[in-house]
């Protein structure tokens, strides 16, 4: 419901200050003769730099959560902590197998139910943080399963305890190993958030949507919307290659 | 069994006491109660078919394998998976493996110093004053600050030797050390373990290496199907094998050398 009723306002709230602006969108209609309307896209550019803002926001503390929650798993798996390793497979298949939409529905609209309360910026990032939180640890996990059980026995047959094994032999070795998949999983989650509009958080998907709606400029408004995104991704993406390259040739590998 | 009597004079008081040892995998028996007595600085050089246990053996002594009977005592200590000085006693046994396991992310004296500094809490300087020394020893000393993978096979594993070497541990495993090492590369390796036995060092060493065992050894073991079949001095097995499994092993290796 509160939903609904944020976007009215948040709708009413445009067309207002569009008219105070004296931007009458019939004046337009002139200037649709142009395959795009620069004017439009100049106008709104500040509207998706502040979505944009929102959206890298909850991304990166998304992200943050997914890899806290990512690591304490895999130290459950790894250790195999009984129970709690239970908890840890359930949890991943769950998380995995729900598509983000639905948990973030479950997590807005069930935690209230509960007696929780929440607002939509909170439940963004508990819902990405939910959903990584899998997906790093199997990241994770799959890294640590490939470093050789021989590098466990030669480290703990020099005498260090099974934490100094994981903290200064298996881990290291399991960051590089993982760090594609770890990679891909922050892209992954970034792009995920384009599903928070529906739980009325004005994020970029949210704000193109929404001025599709007012203006019937849809093809302005998703222009804008896949520039944003690829600013957004594309130096997240040359960074990880580069930060991959780096990390290769900094003496790991066979 | 006079014979074995004789070649325990000469070495000093028991270290390491192995009391019907057996290790079971499932259904299968793969150490069935062994008993050995291993004596302060003895070389004691364990051969046998392949599959015999030679191996599972010497992974007990460190505890890297659980056992379903018997001890193993060091010094009177028992040394099993639950003890719970367990990585005090993996410091007083050192391992080489076959395959090296040099740690691929740290360089030659960071693989050598972590476990010092980081389990035997000692200063780093001091550590690494002895740790070069080491490596000048095996003239290593330039490759201090490379990475394994930059190392040839049998420099990485006289590397694995000095990092086990540094903790000073009492007795030293050696896991068929150059079994994955290119012929030239063996003699290279085998020299570092000569000059340990010449130190005095107390050492477990199996191998497939038959002349070196023989130069080595101060008792020969020959393991077969989990027990052990005999226990002689070097030139006693290698010349007079008292009996015919250990005879028909020694010929196979003879075969082989021929064919090669």
């Amino acid at each position: 419901m509160t939903a609904c009723v944020r976007t009215k306002v948040y709708r009413l709230q445009a067309s207002i200050e569009n008219f105070r602006a004296g931007n009458n969108p019939s004046a337009w209609k002139k200037q649709q003769v142009c395959i795009v309307n620069w004017d439009f896209i100049h106008q709104y550019l500040p509207l998706y730099q502040k979505a944009a803002v929102l959206t890298l926001q909850i991304g990166a503390l998304g992200i943050l959560a997914a890899i806290a929650i990512g690591i304490v798993c895999t130290m459950i798996q790894y250790f195999k902590v009984p129970l709690a390793r239970q908890v840890v497979s359930v949890y991943v298949e769950i998380s995995r197998n729900t598509p983000l939409l639905i948990q973030l529905f479950f997590i807005y609209y069930g935690l209230p139910k509960i007696g929780i309360r929440t607002n939509p910026y909170a439940c963004g990032v508990a819902g990405l943080a939910f959903l990584g939180g899998s997906y790093m640890t199997e990241a994770f996990r799959s890294g640590i399963e490939a470093v050789d059980k021989v590098q466990t026995e030669s480290a703990a047959s020099l005498g260090l305890s099974r934490l100094q094994v994981l903290r200064y032999v298996v881990f290291p070795q399991a960051l590089t190993i993982s760090f594609p998949a770890f990679m891909a999983n922050v892209i992954f989650l970034l792009k995920e958030t384009s599903v928070f509009s529906a739980i009325s958080l004005m994020d970029l998907m949210f704000t193109a949507k929404d001025l599709i709606g007012l203006y019937y400029q849809t093809t302005e408004s998703l222009f804008l919307l896949v520039v944003f995104y690829l600013l957004i991704l594309l130096p997240v993406s040359v960074l990880g290659s580069l930060l991959e390259r780096r990390m290769r040739y900094a003496g790991f590998g066979s | 069994m006079a014979e074995k009597e004789k070649t325990e004079l000469k070495k000093g008081a028991p270290l390491l006491v192995v009391d019907h040892l057996t290790k079971r995998f499932a259904d299968l028996t793969v150490l069935d109660g062994i008993s050995l007595t291993v004596h302060e600085g003895e070389v004691i050089v364990i051969v046998g078919p392949s599959g015999c246990g030679k191996s599972t053996f010497l992974r007990c002594l460190n505890a890297l394998e659980d056992i379903q009977g018997g001890e193993i005592l060091l010094h009177g200590e028992r040394i099993t998976q639950n003890s719970k000085n367990l990585t005090e006693l993996r410091q007083r046994v050192g391992m080489v493996f076959q395959s090296y396991e040099l740690f691929p992310h740290l360089n030659v004296l960071d693989n050598i110093l972590l476990a010092p500094t980081k389990v035997q809490k000692r200063k780093r300087e001091e550590v690494k004053e002895e740790a070069m020394a080491l490596l000048a020893r095996i003239g290593l000393e330039s490759k201090a600050e490379s990475f394994p993978r930059q190392l040839s096979g049998g420099q990485k594993q006289r590397v694995a030797i000095i990092r086990a070497l540094c903790m000073h541990p009492e007795v030293m495993l050696f896991d068929e050390v150059t079994a994955a090492l290119d012929p030239e590369m063996v003699r290279e390796v085998l020299d570092v373990i000569l000059e340990l036995a010449n130190q005095g060092k107390t050492m477990l060493i199996v191998t497939h290496e038959m002349q070196f065992a023989r130069a080595i050894a101060d008792r020969v073991i020959f393991l077969n199907d989990g027990n052990i079949c005999e226990e002689s001095p070097p030139e006693e097995f290698f010349d007079h094998p008292k009996t015919e499994r250990a005879k028909q092993f020694l010929q196979t290796f003879t075969f082989s050398r021929k064919g090669s």
